[in-house]
């Protein structure tokens, strides 16, 4: 029994180890070239080059342009940054500056 | 409606409005909302908000032609659809015809995180190509408070809603905000700051157990309304509300004379009846025979091809047409030729307000020409009995202002209380008849007396009233000899 458990135990580690580089797929909606949205786009750019690098495929919309798109990922306030994988679906709102909330809602470090 | 007329004529000049198309609330607010400029309308839960914002858009798309915008933070598309299917609103047909558009905005506060500046851009994108897609002329926000819960910033969000405002004016559609009532301010956070044009407040009031929707406009800039607190009901076709504004006396008098069903009352009425138009009551003690009155007089203007209304306040439809057929009344015969319509409702069924608004709704829609109220008295049961005077007054006041002969019972429960009728409504009738009780020996006679009857000559003696095997019977006292009068 005791053996089992601990086989079970080994092998979640290796699983979570193996889901670590994972794949992001993040969504940035901005509306149009405020200093809101490009502050928003480089504050995300960032983070991803140091804490996602490679492994993140980032895709910014501007609702201006197609406004069809807010309708559909019910978009509010803008910037909103999606995270539409991995799962749970998470929504940020705001110039990402908060670059502590962002890496914790993303699950790359934990609350301390 | 002469009226009405009159008063805009003399307006110097108004703001443009809007008409809504609701019933009455075009009245109370002399012509609708403002035009091009939002409204806030408050009130708690359940007391009709987003009913009376969805029949504003859907009035507007069907009768006015101006296609509208709902903007749903509360409720799906979906539901909508369901919820005013039962209401005679076909949400689906007129999204498809594109004279309406729904957009539901969903806001889950656990899923976002707040990082930093924001602002509502979303918002306003959607909503501008909303408004685009349909030509809005209206549009809808029910209830933005909603974003009060999904975002926590409330400088930002109160900021963004000025601006909203301030949006919604400059693309010049006229907007109804509906929002929650709050505590100490009309809604919960406060949106009557930014709404500074019109603020309609609804009600849900239960008082002695009774519920009545009330509808108040608080505040109307640049505009007259009216000031009192207005009955509604939702109705199968949406809401109406009661204006309650005709308390003027222009009423047309008519010189026409309508038979009382009573040949021997007409001989007693100056050989011809009352008045076209005009108020009977009817006033006597348990048993003395009022109903039986009205009941004659319906089949009299039913005979000469009239339509009648009988409000029964405490007998059955199916009671009052046993009962009448044993003095050889048929009313059933009426009722089945679509004349006349017996609309049997306790008086403690709903608040006095709500009586008023069915009777107004029922004379609308049946449009009759003689209204049998018995009786009358029942309704002071149904409110405080000062606000019981003033609401009879309304109601007999709207049947005059409609040219309808009304023909009221007054139960007087103390048979020799004299001339003064329980609630004094004696003074806006025309004629008042008194039925008696008298005891002689060991039998019991009806009598009656016509008190007054404005305009016409009467007789001044008191007679016998019999109920005979063919309805009413006026006799001479035997053994009193008719004086002249």
């Amino acid at each position: 029994m005791a053996k089992s458990k601990d086989n079970i135990k080994q092998q979640l580690e290796e699983e979570l180890k193996k889901r670590k580089p994972e794949k992001y797929v993040l969504h940035l909606y901005v509306a149009g070239l405020s200093p809101m949205s490009q502050k928003a786009i480089a504050n995300i750019k960032k983070l991803c080059d140091e804490h996602m690098k490679g492994q993140v495929e980032l895709e910014i919309q501007d609702i201006y342009q197609n406004p069809i798109i807010a309708k559909d990922g019910q978009i509010l306030a803008a910037p909103t940054l999606i995270k539409e994988l991995p799962p749970p679906l998470r929504k940020f709102v705001g110039d990402m500056s908060n670059t502590e909330k962002l890496l914790v809602g993303l699950d790359l470090r934990t609350k301390e | 409606m002469a009226k009405s007329k009159k008063f805009t004529g003399s307006a110097v000049s108004e703001l443009p409005k809007c008409p809504t198309g609701i019933q009455g609330l075009d009245e109370v607010t002399f012509g609708g909302l403002p035009k091009g400029r939002p409204t806030l309308i408050c009130g708690g839960p359940g007391c009709g908000k987003t009913l009376l914002a969805m029949e504003f858009l859907c009035r507007g798309a069907l009768e006015y032609n101006e296609p509208g915008v709902f903007i749903a933070f509360e409720e799906r598309e979906k539901d909508l659809e369901e919820n005013f299917a039962s209401l005679g609103f076909d949400l689906k047909s007129l999204v498809r015809r594109k004279k309406l558009y729904i957009d539901y905005i969903y806001i889950e506060r656990s899923e976002i995180e707040e990082t930093g500046e924001y602002d509502l851009e979303g918002l306003f994108v959607r909503l501008d190509s909303a408004i685009n897609s349909v030509g809005a002329k209206r549009v809808v926000l029910d209830t933005i408070e909603a974003l009060f819960s999904g975002f926590s910033n409330e400088s930002i969000l109160r900021a963004e809603l000025r601006r909203l405002f301030r949006w919604l004016k400059d693309k010049g559609v006229t907007a109804i905000i509906t929002g929650e009532k709050g505590e100490a301010l009309l809604t919960k956070h406060g949106l009557e700051e930014y709404v500074a044009d019109c603020v309609i407040a609804l009600d849900h009031r239960v008082n002695n157990q009774i519920a009545t929707r009330r509808l108040k406009i608080i505040k109307y800039r640049g505009s007259r309304h009216g000031t009192n607190e207005f009955p509604f009901l939702i109705g199968e076709n949406g809401i109406s509300v009661f204006p309650m504004t005709s308390l003027l006396l222009t009423s047309n008098a008519s010189s026409v004379r309508i038979s009382s069903g009573i040949r021997s009352l007409d001989a007693m009425l100056g050989d011809k009846g009352y008045y076209r138009g005009s108020t009977i009551l009817v006033s006597g003690s348990a048993g003395s025979g009022k109903t039986t009155f009205g009941a004659q007089f319906v089949d009299s203007a039913c005979r000469n091809g009239e339509r009648a209304l009988y409000m029964a306040f405490e007998e059955s439809e199916e009671q009052l047409v046993r009962n009448m057929k044993s003095v050889g009344i048929n009313l059933k015969k009426w009722v089945d030729k679509g004349l006349l319509e017996i609309a049997s409702n306790r008086a403690t069924l709903c608040g006095l307000e709500m009586h008023l608004v069915m009777a107004h709704k029922s004379v609308k829609e049946f449009k009759p020409k003689v209204v049998v109220i018995d009786p009358i008295t029942t309704l002071t049961g149904a409110g405080v009995e000062g606000e019981a005077k003033a609401m009879m007054a309304r109601l007999l006041d709207f049947l005059k202002i409609e040219g309808i002969t009304v023909l009221a019972n007054d139960l007087s429960l103390i048979g020799d209380k004299g001339e003064a009728t329980e609630i004094g409504i004696s003074s806006l009738c025309d004629t008042w008849i008194r039925l008696t009780m008298e005891t002689q020996g060991y039998r019991r006679t009806r009598r009656i007396s016509i008190l007054k009857s404005r305009g016409m000559k009467h007789a001044h003696e008191t007679k016998d009233l019999l109920i005979t095997d063919k309805g009413l019977e006026i006799k001479d006292i035997p053994g009193v000899r008719e004086e002249n009068t």
